[in-house]
């Protein structure tokens, strides 16, 4: 069978790589740029990674334990 | 010659057309006609407006000004990529159905009086209905009820207030309208039902996956982006908006991460969207005005190669499950590629459309220091990109292999999405030319150091987010399950006041069976049957004993009467004195 791109791990690490190097970079030039904002914390170091990350973990980890224990049901549940 | 020709007429006119012309014929009007109409609306100066004398009243069946126009290319452009998305796979029903809906928007957005705009209303619940019906299974159709009933009851409510609202204010005239009597409360419900409000939006979700593949690009554009013109024009600057449009931003993303049917999940990014635009026209400042529209006219875009690249899938596989799917990427890579140029398109990726009008709304914000709102906006910017802008793509196309080894979607959809795909990444380059439109003056500027960077900030590390949860397997793993909505209330609520109405009535109907039917009816006839006869007994039986007769005799003169009376076999006299005594007895109860 043919291989595809991501069939090879190592294809998966360097993607994976590149991305975190990626994000070191945005962090470098972060502190670099003076920023402009309305808001006092726009400024902040970094203020807008760790407000995407932290966001994402509480979206995910409320809707799993929080929200899916209440609404789901089987797929027959109307039925 | 009617020198301006309304879009809505060229569309619903077509589409009365279109069953009678059959194969390569019907594929030039069916694009043809969407074409036509943007020539035609290029030709309209702004202000144009047509107006007929109606008794008392005047009917505005045009009224184009910067508002209408910018909505109204939207919709034909729209027209023409689903159109050539659905070429050689959609039935009659559903080009009829799409262009009387597709009308139905235009007459709206187009109409300058509240009449006509609520004729048109009423005319888009029958076009998208029709489209989810004709899918053709038991699911399609017991969602479209639904969907019926809700848009139904929403249009009465608008219906009553209109009527109201025309007789406090005397003008038919659809302009600023404003919450104040109960009358606009009544538009504002009316309008708000089509838009999705939290609570009142499980239609959308309910509805939207259980449509025809073509269709649900249709209904993605429509409904909801007409009630936002609306809102636009009639409720501009009204502080509930602001409110009723963060908590749409932000409580479906909940939903999303969690659903597993991949149409469901855009259904609700649907929602988070347009409550970006709703917050828009709820501050109500020109900028804010301007991101809504802006919004709105990119969401359409983008929700639609999205939801075509999911129903390339489908139309593929057979499903649009994020359980059945994964490693599409393999036999699918244009749709894939269109897909993640949506993808990043609706999570605002710079240079891709979300980017320009998105910030837009953010900026208007937070000029307005409704700080608040901004953090909410923020925290729906970052959960967007998190399921529409990765969720989509990776369960469809990445992540684990279901194995499916099927086609590249067919050349007329990769068209579409293409056209569509480049239009998106256009927009987001060029945003020049989509401020042109907007309906005030745009003095802002999308493209700074900072805003670039925090957005790729945000984006970069909400992935990184996904990353690691999906790693560390903490991820909620996809479902075969159901996930219960405002909906429950009308689906299991209905079920529930049906067991009651179940119970009651027909618990009050076996009562009623029970003592009338099998009790005192029977009571009554026996009564009425044995009465003569019984009287005549108790009658002879005393002159029996006076006359001295023995028991035994009287035994068998009782017999005697009884099959006399039985057969109906005895001398006049005695029937008549009988008859006469239990009349007698009849008038003295009954007296």
């Amino acid at each position: 069978m043919k291989k595809h791109l991501f069939d090879r791990p190592r294809n998966v690490q360097r993607l994976l790589r590149s991305f975190y190097g990626f994000l070191i970079l945005l962090l470098l030039v972060d502190v670099l740029v003076v920023k402009h904002g309305y808001f006092p914390w726009e400024e902040a170091t970094a203020f807008y990674a760790v407000f995407g990350f932290v966001a994402c973990v509480v979206l995910v980890l409320l809707a799993k334990y929080v929200l899916r224990p209440l609404v789901m049901r089987r797929e027959d549940y109307y039925d | 010659m009617i020198e301006r020709v309304p879009p809505a007429a060229l569309f619903i006119s077509g589409a009365l057309v279109v069953p009678f012309v059959k194969g390569w014929y019907r594929q030039v009007l069916v694009v043809a006609l969407p074409l036509l109409g943007f020539m035609n609306l290029l030709s309209m100066p702004v202000d144009t407006r047509l107006t007929i004398p109606f008794l008392d009243f005047e009917i505005v069946p045009l009224r184009v000004d910067r508002l209408s126009l910018l909505f109204g290319y939207i919709f034909h452009l729209i027209t023409f990529i689903a159109v050539i998305y659905m070429y050689r796979m959609a039935e009659t029903v559903e080009y009829v159905a799409g262009f009387i809906y597709a009308g139905a928007a235009l007459g709206a957005t187009f109409a300058g009086d509240l009449f006509t705009f609520f004729v048109f209303w009423e005319l888009l619940t029958i076009g998208s209905v029709l489209l989810i019906w004709a899918r053709k299974t038991r699911e399609a159709q017991a969602a479209g009820f639904r969907y019926l009933m809700v848009h139904v009851f929403g249009g009465l409510v608008l219906l009553a207030g209109i009527v109201l609202y025309i007789g406090e204010s005397g003008s038919l005239e659809f302009g600023r309208i404003g919450l104040g009597s109960v009358a606009t409360y009544l538009i504002f419900l009316g309008i708000g039902i089509n838009c999705a409000w939290p609570v009142l939006h499980s239609w959308l979700t309910d509805a939207y996956p259980a449509a025809t593949i073509g269709g649900t690009i249709f209904l993605s554009a429509f409904t909801t982006k007409t009630a936002v013109y609306a809102l636009a024009r009639a409720f501009p600057g009204t502080e509930a908006l602001v409110w009723i449009g963060v908590t749409m931003a932000a409580f479906p993303i909940f939903y999303a991460v969690i659903e597993n049917d991949l149409r469901r999940v855009l259904a609700y990014s649907l929602i988070n969207q347009v409550g970006f635009m709703v917050v828009g026209i709820g501050i109500g400042t020109e900028l804010s005005i301007n991101g809504a529209a802006a919004h709105a006219f990119n969401d359409v875009l983008f929700k639609a190669l999205l939801f075509m690249s999911v129903g390339a899938v489908m139309h593929r596989t057979g499903t649009a499950k994020a359980t059945q799917l994964g490693g599409l990427y393999k036999s699918m890579p244009w749709t894939a590629l269109f897909c993640i140029v949506g993808a990043a398109s609706i999570s605002a990726f710079p240079l891709f459309s979300g980017f320009v009008s998105k910030s837009m709304v953010m900026e208007a914000a937070a000029q307005g220091h409704l700080t608040a709102v901004w953090l909410v906006l923020l925290f729906a910017s970052a959960g967007v990109f998190h399921h529409a802008g990765i969720k989509i793509p990776f369960f469809a196309f990445f992540g684990h292999d279901a194995g499916h080894r099927v086609k590249e979607a067919p050349f007329s959809m990769l068209v579409a999405m293409g056209i569509t795909a480049l239009l998106c990444v256009f927009i987001g380059s060029f945003p020049e030319y989509l401020y042109r439109i907007l309906p005030f003056p745009v003095e802002y500027e999308p493209y700074t150091l900072s805003h670039v960077l925090s957005q790729t900030e945000l984006l970069f590390f909400s992935a990184l987010a996904f990353t690691l949860l999906l790693l560390s397997g903490l991820y909620p793993a996809e479902i075969e399950s159901l996930n219960v909505d405002s909906d429950w209330f009308y689906r299991k609520g209905a079920r529930v006041f049906y067991r009651i109405a179940d119970k009651g009535f027909n618990g009050l109907n076996a009562l009623a069976e029970r003592s009338l039917v099998n009790g005192l009816v029977p009571l009554l006839a026996r009564l009425v049957t044995n009465l003569p006869v019984q009287s005549a007994v108790v009658f002879m039986s005393v002159l029996w004993r006076i006359s001295g007769l023995r028991p035994d005799e009287r035994l068998v003169e009782e017999k005697r009467i009884r099959k006399a009376f039985g057969t109906g076999t005895f001398s006049i006299g005695v029937f008549s004195l009988s008859l006469a005594f239990s009349v007698g007895l009849l008038f003295l109860f009954i007296r």
